[in-house]
């Protein structure tokens, strides 16, 4: 193709990323690098229904100038990045000067809201992935081997999970796992312990979550693998067999290779999706034992009285940067194949 | 304010809006224009709401979107020259961001002109100048099982103390597992709860005049002992409760003694919605006294409405005239049982005597200090570690003051 048509062609997907991703993350970057404007603050006489009393107030109108000079608020640098609700440089270097061993270490750090959320996003996403993909893979292989007239129906009831949206899927886990619902009940009296409650420690509260990300995202690795196993050559596979090889043998020597590409892809695709888990932690009520980074953004923007613009921006700008790093070795081994490919 | 996600359950923002009413009432507005009303969504709104859009004639259209999400809406919907809605329905603490950002108008010429029908302590005035016009009260106080209380024969508790003796005996008489509940769920609920007993103490939030924080004292560790001593009687689920759901347990039947809105009140008593047996001995009372205090340990909350400022004057003028009529005495009189009410002539009825205990005996307004938002974002996260027995009472003040100080400083109320 000549690179004039080439980029007439590509020139409507670059104008949207452009529009946006591109500016939308400039913008958010931007954001992240300022705080609001100092507060000019007055005490004056406040009346209610339960009497008066005098409270400070902002000062409008000298806050109304300010924010006309500038409407960004003040430049402050990476102070949001290194403040204790995000990086903690200065929490962590006292911490890590200061301590009593290694237990010590861990609970302190673990006690502030990026690092506790930043472990259950890390645990999510490295125990979530995999498991979900050798899911979607079994469950691709066994539909496989179905009839013609039971795939259509089986490979609609695998997809169900994926079909539905994660917040209403979680919160009818949610209500499933609840002690008088149906799956928490069972669990209460097949372990004979009437007190057993999933949502009560943040052991159980984790494993559930685990396993409510690995049943959502299933589905989607099984409609990719599930049409990757439409693509192996039937000859390879049929050869395979002639030679001896078993059920097994053909899965881990002509399936499992041919797949591996895709399986790349999935891993890729699915490893920035679980980066940003956030549905199941609202919809299980578990913000007690697991925050992610997500959570931490939202937690800025809604639900609370005020909303801290400029934290929300560093949290986002960080996990950004934390998806390249978790994509970085996927992305190399890419561009690597593309070279390879292309000489 | 939080009764909203309470009250609106599913429904929240879908039905919420209202056209205008082709009926033609003649509700003596003069002048002509458009009153757009945003408020929360809960029963008592929705009536003022409807009250308000009965008021259309063929000079005056009324709409208005009633939803959980109006917090959020509110500032970005009134920043905007013309304002997307001209009247907003705000609580004390919703006011706060409108009036840091000088969204609101004075209303005091209006109240002259079209005010006859309010009272003098339903204006909130910020510096002099009326912001808003108060029309119901609200707060936490104690709904309590007679029943119970009285198989295990304990009083009506007026103070924490007596509430965890109550629990005891209530759990060693063998006539409940789990006592007691509180909205303890990390988030809003929690630090709320935070904020109630604090303010039961009487001691303040901040260093008087400052942003500077001032709940690393006794009284703070007070409050959450007195917390933590509390989640002994509660089921162990108690991470997960937020207000909507303690009334689902308080209708199950498994509560004795709880903490709630008075807005829910009548939820708990509904003839038809609510478990018969258990409304039937549902009562109501003011919340309990903390640490030797003499207030009740909750913070009392006002819902009104307040004016955009960029909007025509004209718009000004019927938006208050129909909102005044939302909120007129004849309303009140047709929906006693709704709210508690703050307007001229209102009879408190059953379901009113918490909210009405809590204010006769001196319980203290929710703060109103523009940095108040942030301490509850950091108490919403920081003392879920607490609360869950995974930390210390001097961690989590220590958590709180560090949370809330690194907000106040990005917000630049603290340098």
């Amino acid at each position: 193709m000549p690179h004039r048509t080439f980029f007439v062609f590509i020139f409507p997907s670059i104008l949207a990323m452009l529009l946006f991703i591109s500016l939308p993350i400039v913008s958010v970057v931007v954001q992240s690098l300022f705080v609001q404007h100092e507060a000019v603050l007055v005490t004056v006489e406040n009346c209610t229904p339960f009497g008066c009393e005098s409270q400070t107030r902002v000062d409008t109108e000298a806050m109304q100038k300010l924010r006309a000079e500038k409407p960004l608020g003040q430049f402050a640098g990476f102070a949001n990045y290194l403040n204790r609700n995000h990086l903690a440089v200065d929490e962590i270097s006292a911490i890590l000067s200061d301590n009593q061993g290694l237990g010590d270490v861990a609970t302190r750090i673990f006690n502030l809201p990026f690092y506790k959320a930043l472990s259950f996003t890390l645990v999510y996403c490295f125990l979530v992935t995999p498991l979900a993909m050798a899911l979607g893979f079994a469950i691709a292989l066994a539909v496989n081997t179905l009839p013609k007239l039971l795939k259509g129906p089986a490979i609609f009831v695998s997809l169900l999970p994926m079909i539905i949206t994660p917040l209403v899927g979680s919160l009818i886990l949610a209500w499933m796992f609840n002690p008088s619902g149906i799956l928490g009940a069972s669990l209460q009296s097949l372990t004979g312990d009437p007190t057993l409650s999933l949502r009560a420690s943040p052991m159980l509260t984790w494993i559930v979550l685990l396993l409510y990300g690995v049943w959502t995202n299933g589905p989607f690795s099984f409609v990719v693998f599930y049409a990757g196993l439409q693509t192996v050559p039937q000859d390879t596979v049929e050869s395979a067999r002639i030679d001896g090889a078993n059920r097994w043998e053909v899965t881990r020597y002509v399936l499992i290779p041919h797949l591996a590409p895709l399986a790349t892809f999935v891993a890729l695709v699915q490893l920035m999706d679980n980066f940003r888990v956030f549905e199941p932690i609202v919809g299980f009520s578990a913000e007690a034992n697991a925050t992610s980074l997500s959570w931490l953004v939202f937690n800025d923007l809604v639900g609370q009285d005020s909303q801290l613009f400029g934290s929300a921006a560093a949290t986002s700008v960080i996990t950004i940067v934390g998806v390249l790093i978790l994509l970085a070795p996927v992305l190399r081994r890419t561009w690597a194949d593309f070279n390879r490919k292309a000489v | 304010m939080k009764i909203t996600r309470t009250f609106a359950t599913g429904a929240v923002s879908l039905a919420a809006l209202l056209a205008a009413t082709t009926a033609f009432a003649d509700c003596g507005i003069q002048g002509a224009g458009s009153v757009r009303i945003l408020s929360n969504d809960f029963e008592a709104l929705r009536i003022v709401n409807d009250v308000a859009a009965s008021c259309a004639t063929a000079d005056v259209t009324v709409t208005a979107n009633a939803t959980a999400e109006h917090k959020n809406i509110q500032g970005p919907a009134l920043t905007v020259e013309p304002a997307e809605y001209t009247v907003a329905v705000v609580a004390n603490n919703s006011i706060v961001p409108l009036l840091n950002d000088g969204l609101i108008r004075p209303l005091d010429d209006l109240v002259a002109k079209y005010g006859q029908s309010l009272q003098p302590n339903q204006l909130i005035k910020i510096d002099g100048k009326v912001m808003a016009i108060a029309f119901m009260g609200n707060g936490q106080h104690t709904f309590y099982r007679k029943d119970i209380l009285e198989k295990a024969g304990v009083a009506v508790p007026t103070s924490y103390e007596d509430v965890l003796a109550a629990a005891k005996a209530i759990k060693d008489a063998g006539l409940m597992e789990y006592p007691l509940a509180a909205s303890d769920k990390p988030g809003w609920d929690l630090a709320a709860e935070f904020v109630n007993m604090y303010l039961g103490t009487g001691a303040e939030f901040f260093a008087p005049g400052s942003a500077e924080l001032a709940i690393d004292n006794e009284n703070g560790r007070k409050v959450l002992e007195t917390m933590r001593a509390m989640t002994a009687y509660m089921n162990p689920d108690y991470l997960t409760y937020d207000a909507n759901e303690l009334n689902k347990l308080w209708d199950a039947g498994s509560v004795a003694i709880m903490s709630q809105w008075g807005s829910l009140a009548g939820a708990a008593t509904d003839p038809v919605k609510a478990n018969p047996e258990v409304a039937a001995n549902t009562g109501f009372a003011a919340a309990p006294t903390i640490g030797g205090g003499t207030i009740p340990a909750a913070a009392l909350w006002w819902d009104g409405f307040t004016i955009a400022k960029n909007i025509s004057d004209a718009d000004a003028e019927v938006s208050f005239q129909a909102m005044v009529k939302g909120i007129s005495p004849e309303t009140v009189a047709a929906n006693p049982d709704a709210a508690t009410w703050l307007v001229a002539g209102f009879q408190p009825g059953p379901t009113a005597v918490g909210v009405i205990g809590n204010a006769t005996g001196g319980a203290r307004a929710y703060p109103m200090q523009p940095y108040m938002g942030l301490l509850h974002t950091a108490l919403s996260t920081e003392l879920a570690d607490f609360i869950a027995g995974k930390e210390e009472a001097d961690q989590a003040l220590a958590d709180v003051k560090a949370a809330y100080d690194a907000a106040a400083k990005e917000g630049g109320f603290l340098q």
